[in-house]
């Protein structure tokens, strides 16, 4: 019965997830896209927790579905009616070759998936309750990976400076002139 | 584990990721095209997590928790490229933004 029910539960997040996938690539309107975006995410968080990932679902939602969500609506929201995305134009050639090309790509992982599938795919190994909780996550981040979690530090700052940066470029020029 | 394996959790991922690849080819709004990226950074993370619970090795988890941070990032940088490009009052239209230049 437990098992049925992980299987159900999984049969919706990832119909979920597929299907807002999908809205966002094929919406017109930014906002919506954005909003099943957030979806998309959010099932993923649902997956997450089915591989037992508890810390990373919820700094899924936290960390994408808040606040990189918001900073989207946010720019969609000043941005306007200029944001508007349709689909007209662009050279017909060009789209036949990116649906070739995103079509190679999920025939390459799906032959490469097919030629693993019964060796090493199906038995997973066996995990304590306390796999992917925060105490084990923030243990190794502080012992094995703490050169990654400096780095990412790092990298965080210059993304704000950068943001700063980019964002106050026009002013400067203006108070030049 | 009861329920699906990983392979289902890995057909899901690659799907996910053609999606977010078709969106970032064809598109031309780089706000789509930022969207449609962050679908194949979650595709290659829903991958990672995927293997760090079949392998029960939490550095699978440790390797998506960074991704999410270069993601975020790239979103700052990327939402302040365009709010830059709209400042300047060029087109919202990626195969026209191809100078580097200011």
């Amino acid at each position: 019965m437990g098992n049925f029910l992980v299987w159900v539960v999984w049969f919706l997040a990832a119909g979920a997830c597929l299907a807002s996938g999908v809205a966002v690539v094929s919406l017109t309107n930014p906002f919506y896209s954005a909003l099943a975006l957030i979806g998309n995410l959010a099932s993923l968080a649902v997956l997450y927790l089915l591989l037992a990932a508890e810390f990373l679902a919820a700094a899924q939602v936290l960390v994408y579905a808040g606040a990189v969500m918001v900073m989207f609506l946010f720019v969609i929201a000043y941005l306007g009616g200029r944001a508007d995305a349709p689909w007209a134009g662009g050279p017909p050639l060009l789209r036949a070759a990116a649906i070739v090309a995103a079509a190679a790509l999920l025939v390459e992982v799906v032959v490469v998936l097919g030629l693993a599938w019964g060796d090493n795919l199906q038995d997973p190994a066996q995990v304590s309750d306390s796999f992917g909780s925060p105490a084990e996550i923030g243990e190794l981040f502080l012992t094995d990976h703490l050169l990654a979690f400096e780095i990412t530090s790092i990298v965080l700052l210059v993304a704000a400076v950068g943001g700063v940066v980019l964002g106050t470029t026009r002013e400067r020029a203006e108070s030049d002139a | 584990m009861s329920g699906p394996g990983i392979g289902w959790y890995l057909i899901v991922a690659a799907i996910l990721f053609g999606v977010g690849a078709l969106g970032v080819m064809m598109r031309r709004s780089p706000l789509i095209v930022l969207l449609s990226l962050e679908i194949m950074l979650n595709a290659g993370n829903l991958t990672l997590i995927a293997f760090a619970r079949q392998l029960g090795d939490l550095d699978g988890q440790i390797f998506a928790l960074a991704v999410m941070a270069v993601a975020a990032a790239e979103v700052a940088i990327g939402l302040g490229l365009i709010v830059a490009m709209a400042r300047r009052r060029l087109v919202l239209d990626v195969d026209q933004a191809s100078a580097l230049r200011g």
